[in-house]
């Protein structure tokens, strides 16, 4: 079998917690996305809709889930760093 | 539409083409073992490797397919890139890490790390081929699209192009000059794509795009017993020849006094027949094709869209001067833009074949939100559940595509992959955004090509200079060797890696499986071209939508339970990409979209579906399921991820 990185890596002990985040995560962003498809499909003039500096929710909603993943992500990152830095011991980072 | 070539766009493009070619000779050396060439190393910084994401990712799909789809039906065709880069959400917070942390050159190390499965090596290998075959087909139209206008020649010349630089590119240094030729074009669209739209916002909108424009032409009509007739009293040197009813629209061929035909879409305007100028391509049985019943030489076959009421705060203006972002977007939305209706089936007249674009205009309301291409609003269920079934595979599409997974093998750690993920997103929403306001700046500035939806951003690039256009031209070029590149490379892994090295045990050496990889490089090259030349015509993005579903049915369903089920077995994954896999692609065989590619009536397809995902992706989790439970081994501790998380790595 030739499977396994093709580089050495150290132990990474935030690992599960970080997976556990990630998924909160995703589904949090799931949920916010399923609603705008929900709406796009049982209420397409809904989205028509002024909400927000004269914008539709059509365009705002669409913005705001891109910008939404950006945000998230960035977040994500953060919190995963901090982790990282907490819980790996300095001997135990990347060995390459 | 008629194309001149320029000579800034030859000298840009032959630079382009001449760094490439370059750039690749010059890594070849650091593709000459396994790791580098299917890895690049895996020492990219995730930096560079998060704009060579954009730059795999953003694909000809997303620059010139969803800006034509956008340009031509408004708001729907932008709710792609809304999918597209909320499946970047899956990749980031599911997949990135574990992909870094269990897999070596392909995703199907990552799948097969526990299990050592000769079933999931073969059906992960050929899962990728086919997903990456699926995404090759719309690159190459694209490319075929591109060199028309750029170098003035025919499609297939286009494709064969892309293909023979792009075979060269991989064959020569794989994943090393694809990751820079990736970064390279991502970078650059982004940052002309955004000089376009700064363009674009301090031009503003106009009710006359420009003063050569040609728009449609009204004239008075009569109606007597049915029939259109020219009034009595008209000046008009102009005859009736035919009229024609499809639908509801009346649509009537006039004739001037040079012999030359021209077609009319009657109009009912306060109570008073009025014919409006068409635009038409005729199939004569026998000659050449006639635009606007003059040949195609003759440039008679009009660039269409403008704004026929512009409000500007409340008040109709003719042009409304710089604008800002949301200024530009409230102002479309509370104004009239005309737009092109393509007639559903070509009028017979005669023996020639007439098909026929007329006159649509359309509140900015409409335009500003679903239902323009996906039926929501008025269509019946089915339309709704096409359209589900397309966002549901664009989300979970993206974290499932094999070029793009392959790139968390080239760089050196999990916090790397996940940092690189973060840079892609920022730097593919941005793009995502400016679709919106290319799109509605094709719609509205006169430059559409009624034939190419996928010529409408550059040719918005156009109306600013050719210089921006040629620019732009050679990117959007670029966008479609960076994309092929990286689908060339994930072929030739899943070939040489998983099925030659993996599944036949063939005893390669480094070096002979590098040597696999580049003649994979070649064939797969070889049979683009071919399928490029075969779909021309097809909206690019559209055919992406595919790729997404077969990839989100096939491959997702597999990496997700594998990490996050403690009781997923080798023959479950196995089964579930084998029945995603077949179900999608089987589901489009049959679609409606296919039966009209067949020359088929579209009505009688065996499936109503043209996306399959909201069938297949379920369909593969239960398989999974399933089949998982079926083959517990008595006894044994759970095979997948409870293990994979005891041991990661950073």
């Amino acid at each position: 079998m030739d499977h396994g990185p093709a580089v050495k890596l150290a132990k990474d002990n935030a690992s599960g917690i970080k997976s556990k985040l990630g998924v909160v995560l995703f589904i949090v962003y799931l949920l916010i996305y399923s609603g705008f498809v929900a709406i796009n499909t049982v209420s397409p003039k809904t989205m028509g809709a002024t909400v927000f500096a004269g914008l539709n929710l059509a365009v705002v909603y669409g913005f705001g889930l891109i910008i939404l993943a950006i945000v998230m992500g960035l977040i994500y990152n953060a919190i995963c760093t901090s982790l990282e830095n907490k819980l790996n011991k300095p001997e135990n980072e990347v060995a390459k | 539409m008629t194309y001149t070539p320029s000579a800034i766009a030859i000298t840009i493009f032959i630079f382009f083409v001449v760094f490439v070619v370059g750039l690749s000779k010059f890594m070849s050396k650091k593709a000459s073992s396994a790791e580098g060439y299917f890895a690049a190393g895996g020492q990219i910084h995730w930096g560079v490797n998060g704009i060579a994401f954009a730059g795999d990712y953003l694909s000809a799909a997303s620059f010139l397919g969803i800006c034509g789809m956008i340009a031509f039906q408004g708001y729907d065709g932008f709710l792609y890139s809304i999918g597209y880069l909320a499946g970047w959400v899956v990749a980031l917070f599911v997949v990135a890490e574990p992909m870094k942390r269990l897999g070596k050159y392909t995703f199907t190390d990552a799948l097969d790390s526990k299990f050592n499965s000769k079933g999931i090596q073969f059906m992960a290998a050929v899962s990728t081929l086919i997903v990456s075959m699926c995404y090759l087909i719309p690159q190459m139209v694209g490319a075929g699209v591109l060199v028309e206008p750029l170098l003035g020649f025919p499609h297939w010349v286009g494709v064969t192009m892309v293909g023979v630089i792009v075979i060269f590119i991989v064959a020569t240094a794989g994943m090393a000059s694809t990751t820079y030729v990736q970064f390279l074009k991502g970078g650059l669209l982004i940052v002309f794509s955004t000089v376009l739209v700064i363009c674009l916002l301090k031009a503003g909108l106009k009710t006359t795009p420009s003063k050569d424009y040609h728009k449609p032409e009204v004239i008075t009509a009569a109606i007597a017993d049915g029939k259109v007739a020219m009034p009595a009293k008209s000046k008009s040197k102009l005859k009736v020849m035919a009229q024609y009813k499809q639908g509801k629209q009346t649509f009537v061929k006039l004739v001037n006094e040079k012999g030359i035909n021209s077609w009319w879409h009657l109009i009912d305007r306060n109570g008073k027949p009025e014919l409006e100028e068409a635009e038409s391509v005729t199939t004569q049985t026998a000659g050449p094709a006639l635009y606007n019943g003059e040949p195609k030489e003759a440039g008679k076959f009009y660039p269409v869209g403008y704004m026929s009421k512009i409000m500007l705060d409340g008040k109709e203006v003719q042009e409304t001067g710089s604008l800002s972002p949301f200024k530009f977007l409230t102002t479309i939305e509370n104004s009239v833009i005309v737009r092109y209706a393509k007639i559903p089936e070509a009028i017979s007249d005669g023996g020639d074949k007439v098909k026929i674009w007329y006159p649509n205009p359309t509140p900015g309301s409409k335009i500003m939100r679903p239902g323009l291409k996906f039926k929501v609003e008025d269509g019946d269920w089915l339309s709704k559940v096409n359209f589900i079934s397309l966002m549901l595979s664009l989300f979970f599409g993206t974290a499932a595509l094999p070029h793009i997974l392959i790139r968390y093998y080239t760089v050196p750690s999990q916090k790397d992959a996940r940092k690189s993920t973060i840079v892609a997103i920022v730097a593919i929403g941005f793009f995502y955004i400016l679709t919106l306001f290319m799109g509605l700046g094709a719609m509205t500035y006169g430059v559409l090509d009624l034939q190419s939806s996928n010529m409408s951003a550059p040719l918005l690039a156009k109306y600013f200079g050719v210089t921006l256009f040629s620019i732009i031209s050679a990117i959007a070029f670029a966008t479609v060797l960076g994309t092929v590149s990286g689908l060339i490379v994930a072929a030739s892994g899943a070939v040489a890696h998983d099925l030659m090295d993996n599944f036949f045990n063939i005893q390669l050496t480094d070096r002979a499986k590098v040597k696999a990889g580049k003649i994979t490089a070649v064939v797969v090259g070889l049979i683009a071209i071919f399928l490029g030349i075969a779909f021309k015509g097809m909206n690019v993005s559209f055919l992406v939508g595919w790729a997404f579903a077969v990839a989100a049915s096939a491959n997702l369903p597999a990496i997700l339970m594998l990490l996050f089920w403690k009781k997923t077995t080798a023959k479950g994954i196995a089964a579930s990409i084998f029945v995603g896999m077949v179900s999608s692609v089987g589901i489009i065989l049959i679609s409606p979209s296919m039966w009209a590619r067949y020359g088929l009536n579209p009505a009688d397809a065996p499936s109503p579906l043209d996306n399959p995902g909201i069938i297949s992706i379920p369909l593969s989790f239960i398989v999974l399921v399933v089949v998982s439970l079926f083959t517990q081994k008595p006894g044994k501790a759970p095979e997948a991820e409870a293990n994979v998380e005891v041991e990661a790595t950073a």
